[in-house]
C-alpha cells in the first residue's frame, strides 16, 4: 500500500476558519432577524436604565434634617464627608493638641494609658460605661493642615490592635502588638524629612524599631504636629434571624495620657493649642489638660476611610444605580435560552447541524453571538444607568465618590456578568432542551441566592457562603467601596450594610464563569452524544 | 419570536377553530368534561409529576437548610421567626410551581395542541377555568405536603439549635393560630402563584417569556425595594410586590413591622393573579389560537 490513500471530501470553500466565520454569520443572522429577541435585548437595556434611575430617585426623598449637622449650600440637607488625598470619602474628626512645625523635625512621646467610655444602652447618646472600641486610637500625628481630609501620617496606640502607623486614611502598618498600660507603656516617634515621614515605636525609649516610612507628596514646609485622640462610634449589631441585621451606632470616647514629650526641629509657636478637628462631621467631644510634662487628651471620632452603611441610609453607592441588572439579566436569559430551545422546538436544529455537522463549532458560534449581543446590551444599560443615575442623585442624596477605574470596572463587570449568564443560559438550554425549565433554572440559580443572601433572609455566616459558591457571587463586580481592616462596620452584602461581598470583584465573576464553563462542557458532551 | 414552521408539522392547522360547531352543552355545563380532559392531559405528562416532586423537595430542602443555618450566639438577643425561617423554601419552590403552571398552557402553544383543545372545547373561558381548577388543586396538594414537611423539619432542627421554650422561643406547633395561618397561607400562596403564572402564560403564549415575566414579577420587587433608601417608597414597593406582600402571611412574630398585614398581603397577590387571569382570558378569547 503506497499511494492512493483516500482523503475525506472537503469542499474548498468550507475549510478552516472560513467555515467558522460563515457559521458565525449564519447564527448572527438567525439572532438579529427574530424580532422578539432583538426586542428582548432592547427591553434589557431600558429596564437597566429605568430601574437604575428609580433606585437613584427613590433614595433621594428621605432627606430629613434631623442630624443637626450644618447643611451645605447646593447639597441638600445631607452633610458630605470630607474627601481624602486619595479621592475617597473619609472620617476626619478627632481632638488635636498641636503646634506648627516648620521644615524638618521630629516628635517623641510616651503613652502610659488609654481608657474610654462606651454607650451602656442602645441609644444614640454617649454612655458612661468604661470600655474601649477596638479601634479607639491616640498618639502623635503630622498633618498638612487642620482642614479635614488633608494629608497626614500618624503613630498611634489602639485599644485592640497594638501600635499602628497610619497615613492618608487608607495606609495602615502594624507595629508592636498589645495594649498600653502604666507598667507597659509605648514610646512613639515621628520624624519628618522633606516629604518623607518615618514612624518608630519602642517599649523603653532607648531601643527603637522603625514601623514604616511614608511619602506625603506635596507636603508644605509648615505643617501641624502634636498629640491626638479619637474613638470611632460604638456599634452593636443585633442579628435579626429571618429579617436581617440591625446595627446600633452611638459615639464613644477615649482618653490617653502622654508624657516625655520631646520635640526637635523648628517649632515657632512654642506653645500647645487644643481644638477639635472636623467638628461638622464628628461628635465634637474632646479636650485636654497639661500638668507639667504630662498631657491628658480626650477625643471622639475617627481618622479613617468613611464607609457606606454607617449613616443609616442617608448615603448610597454607585451600586444602587445598577439594580436594574437583575431585570436586564432576566430578559437576556430568556432571549439566550430561546436562541437554542427555539431550534429544538421548531426542528431547525436538524438543519443547523446538517449545514454544520461539527457540533462543537455550532455551540461556539452560538455562544459568541449571544454572549457578544448580551455584553453590548448590558454595557449600554449599565453605562447609561451609572451616568444618568449619578446626575439624578447629585445634590439630593450623598453618593460615595469612587475612582473612575472602579466605576469602569463596575460597568464592564456588569456587562461581563450578563454576557456570561447568557452563555450559561444557552448551555442550560442545550442540556434540558425545554425553554421554561432552562429559563427558570438559570434565573433561580443567579437571582435566588442573591435574594436569600443579600435581602437578608439568611443569617450572615450562611449568606457569606451562599455568595461565595453560587453564581450570585458574580455580583461582587458591582461592589463600589472596598472593605477596610482598620474600620469597624457592618460589612454585609445588603445595600444598607454597604454592599460588601465576601469575594473580590473579579474572583466573584470567576465563580460565575466556572459555573458557565461546567454547563458549556456538559452541553458539548450532550450535544455530541444525543440525536438532535 | 416564531421561526418559520412548515405547515405540515402543525397538527390541526387546517381546521380553523371558528368552523367547528359550538358545543351542544350550554353554559358552564361543559366544565366537567373540560376538567376531565385537562386532568387527563396534566396527569399523563410525565413532567408534571417530576416538577411537583421537585417543588416539594426544593421547598423542604431550602427550608431545612435555612433552619440549620439559623443559630443564635450565646448571650446575644436574636429575634427569630421560626415559621418564616422554616418556610424559606417557598422562595424557591414557587419557581417550580410556576413552571408547572406555565407549561400547562405554554406546551399547548408550542406543540400546536391548543388548536385541538379549542376545536374540542370551543368555549375558551371554560378551557382556562378548567386549567385553573386543575392547577389550583395540584398546587394545593403539593403545597400542603411541602409546607407540612417544612414545618416539621423546622421544628426539629430549630429545637436542636436551642430555639426551645426554655430559652424563650416558642416551638413550631399547629396549635398556635399564627403558625397555622403561616402554614395554610403558604399553601394558598403557592396556589395563587400557579394562577398568576397561568394567566401570564395564556397572555404571552410562550413558555420562556412567560416564566421570565413571572419570575421577574416575583423576584424584582424585593431586590429593588432593598435598594431604595427612601423608607416610604421601600414600604410601598413591598406592599405592591406579589412576593413581598404575599409572603407577609408567613410572619408570626413582630407583625407590626410588616409592610402589610398578613391576609391583606395575600389579597394583594390574589389581585395580581386575578389581573393576570383576566388578561390571559381576554387574550385567549380575542385572539386566534
Amino acid at each position: 500500500m503506497t499511494a492512493g490513500t483516500v482523503s475525506p471530501y472537503r469542499p474548498d470553500q468550507q475549510t478552516g476558519r472560513d467555515g467558522f466565520v460563515q457559521l458565525l454569520r449564519a447564527e448572527w443572522t438567525k439572532f438579529r432577524t427574530v424580532r422578539g429577541w432583538v426586542i428582548g435585548l432592547v427591553v434589557a437595556v431600558l429596564v437597566m436604565l429605568g430601574l437604575g434611575l428609580f433606585g437613584a430617585g427613590g433614595s433621594s426623598g428621605s432627606c430629613q434634617s434631623t442630624s443637626g449637622g450644618p447643611s451645605r449650600s447646593g447639597q441638600g440637607c445631607f452633610t458630605a464627608p470630607p474627601v481624602g488625598p486619595g479621592g475617597e470619602a473619609v472620617s476626619d474628626s478627632f481632638y488635636f493638641v498641636r503646634q506648627p512645625l516648620s521644615g524638618n523635625g521630629s516628635i517623641t512621646v510616651r503613652v502610659t494609658s488609654l481608657t474610654g467610655l462606651v454607650p451602656s444602652g442602645n441609644g444614640p447618646v454617649l454612655g458612661t460605661q468604661p470600655g474601649l472600641v477596638p479601634w479607639a486610637k491616640a498618639g502623635i500625628i503630622i498633618k498638612e493642615s487642620t482642614q479635614p481630609g488633608s494629608a497626614y501620617a500618624a503613630m498611634i496606640v489602639t485599644a485592640g490592635h497594638g501600635v499602628r502607623m497610619q497615613d492618608n486614611f487608607t495606609g495602615d502598618t502594624a507595629g508592636q502588638p498589645g495594649a498600653v498600660t502604666a507598667s507597659d507603656p509605648r514610646w512613639l516617634r515621628l520624624t519628618r524629612s522633606g516629604d518623607t515621614i518615618t514612624g518608630y515605636d519602642s517599649a523603653d525609649g532607648t531601643h527603637w524599631t522603625q514601623v514604616g516610612t511614608v511619602a506625603l507628596a506635596g507636603l508644605p514646609p509648615a505643617v501641624q504636629a502634636g498629640l491626638f485622640a479619637a474613638s470611632p462610634a460604638y456599634q452593636a449589631i443585633t442579628q435579626n434571624l429571618g429579617g436581617g441585621e440591625h446595627g446600633t451606632i452611638a459615639p464613644s470616647q477615649d482618653t490617653a495620657v502622654f508624657d516625655h514629650v520631646s520635640l526637635s526641629g523648628t517649632w515657632p509657636a512654642g506653645a500647645w493649642t487644643g481644638d477639635y478637628i472636623g467638628a461638622a462631621y464628628g461628635s465634637g467631644i474632646g479636650g485636654y489638660h497639661q500638668v507639667g510634662g504630662r498631657f491628658t487628651v480626650t477625643g471622639s471620632g475617627d481618622i479613617a476611610p468613611a464607609v457606606p452603611g454607617q449613616a443609616g441610609g442617608e448615603d448610597l453607592t454607585v451600586t444602587v444605580f445598577l439594580v436594574g441588572t437583575f431585570a436586564g439579566l432576566i430578559a437576556v436569559i430568556v432571549v439566550a435560552t430561546m436562541f437554542i430551545t427555539a431550534e429544538y422546538r421548531r426542528g431547525l436544529i436538524r438543519t443547523t447541524l446538517t449545514a454544520s455537522p461539527r457540533r462543537g463549532r455550532v455551540l461556539a458560534a452560538k455562544a459568541i453571538v449571544v454572549g457578544s449581543a448580551a455584553f453590548a446590551a448590558a454595557l449600554a444599560g449599565a453605562a447609561a444607568a451609572v451616568i444618568f443615575g449619578t446626575q439624578l442623585a447629585r445634590g439630593r442624596v450623598y453618593v460615595f465618590p469612587v475612582p473612575w477605574l472602579t466605576e469602569l470596572r463596575m460597568i464592564i463587570g456588569t456587562a461581563a456578568l450578563v454576557a456570561v449568564a447568557a452563555v450559561l443560559a444557552l448551555a442550560v438550554g442545550i442540556i434540558v432542551r425545554r425553554s421554561a425549565a432552562a429559563v427558570t433554572l438559570v434565573i433561580v440559580a443567579i437571582v435566588v441566592p442573591y435574594l436569600l443572601g443579600v435581602v437578608s433572609v439568611l443569617p450572615a455566616g450562611a449568606a457569606d457562603w451562599v455568595l461565595r459558591i453560587t453564581p450570585a457571587a458574580a455580583f461582587a463586580v458591582q461592589q463600589a467601596i472596598p472593605q477596610y481592616a482598620q474600620v469597624t462596620a457592618l460589612y454585609s452584602p445588603g445595600v444598607g450594610g454597604g454592599g460588601y461581598f465576601p469575594l473580590a470583584p473579579w474572583a466573584g465573576l470567576a465563580v460565575l464563569c466556572g459555573w458557565a464553563a461546567i454547563a458549556v462542557a456538559l452541553a458539548l458532551v450532550l450535544l455530541r452524544r444525543r440525536d438532535a | 419570536m416564531r421561526l418559520p414552521v412548515p405547515a405540515s408539522t402543525v397538527p390541526g392547522s387546517t381546521v380553523p377553530a371558528s368552523t367547528v360547531p359550538a358545543s351542544t352543552v350550554a353554559g358552564w355545563l361543559g366544565l366537567p368534561e373540560a376538567l376531565h380532559a385537562e386532568w387527563t392531559k396534566t396527569r399523563t405528562m410525565p413532567s408534571t409529576g417530576w416538577l411537583l416532586l421537585a417543588a416539594i423537595a426544593l421547598t423542604v430542602a431550602v427550608g431545612a437548610a435555612a433552619a440549620a443555618a439559623t443559630g443564635c450566639p450565646s448571650g446575644a438577643v436574636c429575634r427569630v421567626d421560626p415559621a418564616k425561617v422554616s418556610l424559606t423554601g417557598i422562595d424557591l419552590g414557587q419557581a417550580v410551581v410556576a413552571i408547572v403552571a406555565v407549561l400547562a398552557i405554554g406546551n399547548e402553544y408550542s406543540t400546536g395542541m391548543i388548536r385541538i383543545t379549542l376545536s374540542a372545547m370551543p368555549r375558551r373561558t371554560v378551557v382556562l377555568a378548567a386549567k385553573a381548577v386543575i392547577l389550583t388543586g395540584l398546587a394545593l396538594a403539593a403545597g400542603t405536603i411541602a409546607v407540612l414537611a417544612s414545618v416539621l423539619a423546622g421544628r426539629l432542627i430549630l429545637a436542636g439549635h436551642g430555639f426551645t421554650p426554655a430559652h424563650g422561643y416558642e416551638l413550631l406547633s399547629p396549635d398556635s393560630p399564627s403558625v397555622l395561618r403561616a402554614a395554610a397561607g403558604s399553601v394558598l400562596y403557592l396556589a395563587l402563584i400557579a394562577l398568576l403564572s397561568l394567566g401570564v402564560a395564556t397572555a404571552v403564549r410562550d413558555s420562556a417569556v412567560a416564566i421570565g415575566i413571572v419570575l421577574g414579577l416575583l423576584y424584582l420587587f424585593p431586590i429593588v425595594a432593598n435598594v431604595v433608601g427612601n423608607a416610604h417608597w421601600h414600604r410601598h414597593l413591598e406592599q405592591i410586590g406579589p412576593m413581598t406582600a404575599g409572603l407577609a402571611i408567613q410572619a408570626t412574630t413582630d407583625l407590626s413591622s410588616l409592610p402589610i398585614s398578613p391576609w391583606a398581603g395575600l389579597g394583594v397577590l390574589a389581585a395580581w393573579s386575578a389581573a393576570a387571569l383576566l388578561a390571559g382570558g381576554l387574550a385567549l378569547g380575542l385572539r386566534d389560537a
